[in-house]
């Protein structure tokens, strides 16, 4: 559904986007993350149309967003960062006013307003004007309007942004459940929110892309995805290291703390980690070592975020 | 066509909530009257026509049409709400359109309630009702070109203060250039070719031809090149500036 390729934004000498391709399909979200300033605020208005690009091509659907933009226009619901709305309107009249320019009247104008205004929570606000809305409403009424006209491509720049935790849980339900038949792109700073709804992530640092795949994949790149943490019942850090350390498989131990007793087994590179667990469990039951706990680390995003993006790690890569 | 009249519904309906259309309507309304009746002398003059009333209108324009018409896109910009209007499926040409369309709208609401003086003359005398309509005509070209030239400066910044200052500026030069006394000035020491050139940038000259009642295509098409190179304009700084 939408086809991204080789997108590049230069603002005078700053190159905001630098070389971003992908792709994404019906019944995909795409998780877009990245460090304040890394450019995806940048990367969606140019989807969107918004900007033009410097470089690139952006396909929405089978239309050209440089070419046919606004066919291309017509199939994309647009939630812009930090929710832009209109506000002398009341909200229903803000939701008629996007329903009709997206080519909506009468009964079915009608309808399709009702219909956010129950999927976003807004009923009762309806009749008061946009300006005296608290942000997290101000927020979902800029989101419904987005999905008026129940498009195919749904870009989101920081959906959840303002929501109180309840909202936060219905507006990515919302979103999990029309990615199963929209193309979504959805670009935020929670990383919980990634695991809980993309099928795919893109992180995005200083304009290009720098790492892309399943949430799960990203996971694995986590220094720890794949190690075993154990805990013991009690023990002495140091000799429960070693005996934990001559299990066959196991790279190195680390204790992570001494009371209660937790270690973090690393298992060799062509071990694999279950294995390994299973033959710590049996050394521990030959040694009497009572185990409180024992399981495979899925690693953390939140690290692999950092250990990618982080400015320092980058230098130190690129003077090797 | 569809989506320009429903952009222009909104901004009409933007005009009407907030004060701005009702604070312009009757301002204009009281400022007609007073410079028409107490310093034009309208009825001292004992003449069956509006010059006196028309007379003014390119000098209350000079301020209430730039107040009308600065927020027009400084206002989406400061919103963010441009990034909302050119994503969805518009020209940017039809949301400038339709926009202009709007404040032309509330610009002829005043000035179409300012009918009581039409029929005032009406009973007082036995004017030429063709040359009346001429002037309001013409008045109205007017209004639509200060218009567009604020439209034109709103789009340049997201300040509304410096765009009405800039519309002004740009209003008084194109109403001084054809100015009697600053077009005398100029005949001191330049040649008529240049001082008639330079009026007939002027919407002084155009404006007082169509209030005599000649309804000249040259008169009207000054008036319609304004506002269309205005808005012209519009739409390259509104591209220069999503371009970055
Ligand atoms: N109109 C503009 N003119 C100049 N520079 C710009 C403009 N818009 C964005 N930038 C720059 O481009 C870079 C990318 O900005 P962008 O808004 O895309 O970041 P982001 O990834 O969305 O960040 P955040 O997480 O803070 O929302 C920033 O360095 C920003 O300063
Ligand atoms: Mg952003």
């Amino acid at each position: 559904m939408i086809q991204v390729q080789n997108l590049r934004k230069q603002f005078g000498p700053k190159v905001a986007v630098n070389g971003v391709s992908f792709t994404v399909e019906k019944g995909e979200v795409l998780g877009f993350l990245g460090p304040n300033g890394a450019g995806k605020s940048t990367s969606m208005r140019m989807i969107t149309g918004f900007i033009p690009p410097t470089e690139g091509s952006i396909k929405v659907g089978t239309y050209d967003m440089l070419e046919n933009p606004i066919p291309a226009k017509q199939l994309i619901g647009y939630l812009p960062e930090n929710a832009p709305s209109y506000p002398d309107m009341t909200v229903s009249g803000f939701l008629g006013f996007a329903a009709e320019m997206r080519g909506l009247s009468g009964d079915a104008k009608k309808k399709a307003v009702n219909r956010v205004l129950e999927m976003c929570f807004l009923e009762n606000v309806q009749h008061q004007s946009v300006e005296t809305l608290s942000k997290g409403y101000r927020h979902r009424t800029c989101f419904a309007q987005s999905i008026i006209h129940d498009p195919e491509v749904l870009i989101l720049d920081e959906p959840t942004d303002g929501l109180d935790p309840n909202q936060k849980h219905e507006v990515r339900g919302l979103i999990k459940k029309m990615g199963e038949s929209k193309a979504i792109i959805f670009s935020t700073h929670i990383l919980e929110e990634v695991e809980a709804v993309c099928s795919r992530a893109i992180i995005i640092d200083r304009g290009t892309i720098v790492a892309n795949g399943t949430p799960r994949d990203l996971k694995m790149r986590s220094e720890q995805a794949g190690a075993i943490t154990v805990k013991f019942v009690d023990g002495e850090a140091s000799a429960a290291r070693g005996k934990v350390g001559s299990v066959q498989g196991v790279d190195r131990v680390s204790v992570i703390s001494e009371r209660p007793l937790t270690l973090r087994a690393f298992p060799k590179k062509n071990a694999g980690s279950d294995d390994v667990a299973r033959a710590i469990a049996d050394m521990a039951f030959k040694e009497h070592l009572p185990l409180q706990g024992l399981h495979v680390e899925e690693g953390r995003l939140d690290e692999v975020f950092r250990s990618i993006t982080l400015p320092d790690n980058k230098a130190k890569e690129e003077t090797k | 066509m569809k989506s320009t009249l429903t952009i222009a519904k909104r901004e009409l309906l933007g005009y009407f909530a907030s004060p701005v259309a009702f604070v312009f309507i009757v301002i204009f309304l009281l400022l007609a009257g007073f410079f028409t009746f107490m310093v034009a002398g309208f009825f001292e003059r004992g003449e069956a026509n509006l010059a006196a009333f028309f007379s003014w209108h390119p000098w209350l324009y000079l301020f209430l049409v730039p107040a009308v018409g600065m927020r027009m896109w400084s206002e989406e910009r400061r919103l963010g709400t441009i990034e909302l209007l050119l994503t969805m499926p518009v020209t940017p040409w039809q949301a400038i359109v339709g926009k202009f369309l709007a404040s032309w709208v509330v610009v002829s609401v005043a000035l179409v309630l300012t009918f009581p003086v039409v029929i005032t003359v009406n009973y007082l005398g036995n004017p030429d009702n063709g040359v009346i309509f001429a002037g309001y005509l013409g008045s109205m070209l007017m209004a639509g070109s200060y218009l567009a030239i604020s439209a034109m400066t709103s789009a340049m910044t997201r300040n509304q203060v410096v765009s009405f200052i800039l519309a002004v500026v740009i209003s008084l030069f194109l109403i001084l250039a054809g100015f009697p006394p600053v077009t005398n000035l100029l005949t001191s020491w330049a040649p008529t070719w240049l001082v008639e050139g330079v009026a007939a940038f002027s919407v002084m000259t155009h404006f007082e031809s169509i209030q005599k009642g000649v309804l000249d295509s040259r008169d009207v098409l000054y008036f319609l090149s304004v506002i269309a190179f205005s808005l012209f304009t519009t739409s390259v700084i509104i591209r220069a500036h999503r371009a970055g």
